[in-house]
């Protein structure tokens, strides 16, 4: 319906690549949803593709009450973004979507080098779990219908996204 | 499509197998009708599912959402304990999307409720209203954008 981003994309949200990037990809996600693990490694595949020319920004809506893990995995990453790490954790979660609870949460913690102290106070805190909150709010202000959404510099992408259909469209657009 | 500014037509439907819900008992709140057709998508992209977790963005509208379908109350009991819905899901089962045609909101040729949104105001007047293109979740921005809009005009006039 509304088709357009949100907040926009700023310094406050998790990107990878340059901010001058000629095409910036933003996906909504859950961290238990299966679609999600699917589009997880076909962003992959087009950030390979594309290289400095996209930037890749994700943000987080969990689907909370059909999956109940979602918002604590939310929160694990936001909390890993703390000390740097968001990606490092963002991609074990989503190679480990099977097993998403607190002791995974914990061991993924871990296995990624943060500290455990600092982790497990951060993914608690208010702090965090507004961000996650604030960030579901933007996305279903912004038009979410489910997920994984994605926005291509700004506006909604409804086309098909399996099977190298993301990346040709997002080539489409440079 | 009803207009905005029309009285949104009563009803009586069930949203347990032994409990009914009429629309003219809840004035007072706003109402957010969602015609959907039917009961069992896939939870990523279902709307019900959706707006399962934007009901804490809706009721700071005093705003109470209303699933309706033709399904029948069984196959509405079970979905909503499998997707933990946390509101009500009617029954526009006999007559058969009887709500969803006074509403101008059913597919003939489907048989089902076309998915159709509306916004009611507290004294029962339509105030939005909008008819998803066939296959698209409309989502839940619109929704929003309605209930503010409301808010706002609300807070003007008092």
């Amino acid at each position: 319906m509304s088709n357009s981003l949100k907040p926009d994309v700023s310094s406050q949200d998790h990107s990878q690549g340059s901010t001058d990037a000629a095409v910036t990809l933003v996906e909504y996600g859950d961290y238990q949803c299966g679609y999600c693990g699917e589009a997880y490694s076909l962003v992959k595949d087009a950030q390979e593709a594309l290289g400095a020319k996209m930037r890749f920004v994700f943000r987080n809506f969990p689907l909370a009450e059909a999956h109940p893990h979602a918002t604590a995995a939310a929160q694990a990453a936001e909390a890993a973004a703390r000390q740097g790490k968001f990606w490092e954790m963002h991609d074990m979660l989503y190679e480990n979507q099977e097993a998403l609870s607190s002791q995974d949460l914990m061991s993924y913690a871990h296995e990624v080098g943060l500290d455990p102290d600092q982790f497990k106070k951060d993914i608690g805190s208010d702090t965090i779990s507004d961000k996650v909150e604030a960030d579901f709010e933007g996305g279903a202000r912004s038009g979410v219908n489910g997920t994984p959404s994605f926005f291509v510099n700004g506006q909604k992408y409804e086309g098909d996204w399996l099977d190298g259909a993301l990346t040709d469209f997002l080539r489409s657009q440079l | 499509m009803l207009k905005t500014g029309t009285s949104a037509p009563d009803f009586e439907l069930n949203d347990t197998p032994d409990q009914t819900v009429k629309l003219s008992d809840l004035r007072g709140k706003k109402i957010i009708l969602a015609f959907y057709p039917g009961d069992w998508s896939p939870v990523c992209s279902d709307q019900m599912a959706l707006y399962n977790e934007t009901l804490k963005l809706f009721k700071k509208h005093n705003a109470q959402l209303l699933g309706i379908s033709v399904d029948s109350k069984w196959s509405h009991l079970a979905f909503s304990k499998d997707r933990n819905l946390h509101f009500p899901l009617l029954s526009d089962f006999e007559p058969k999307g009887q709500v969803a045609k006074s509403y101008e909101a059913y597919d003939e040729k489907g048989g089902t409720s076309q998915r159709a949104l509306y916004v009611i105001d507290e004294e029962g007047t339509i105030q939005w209203g909008y008819l998803s293109p066939k296959g698209i979740n409309p989502g839940a921005d619109g929704i929003l954008e309605a209930l503010e809009k409301l808010d706002q005009n609300q807070n003007q006039k008092s």
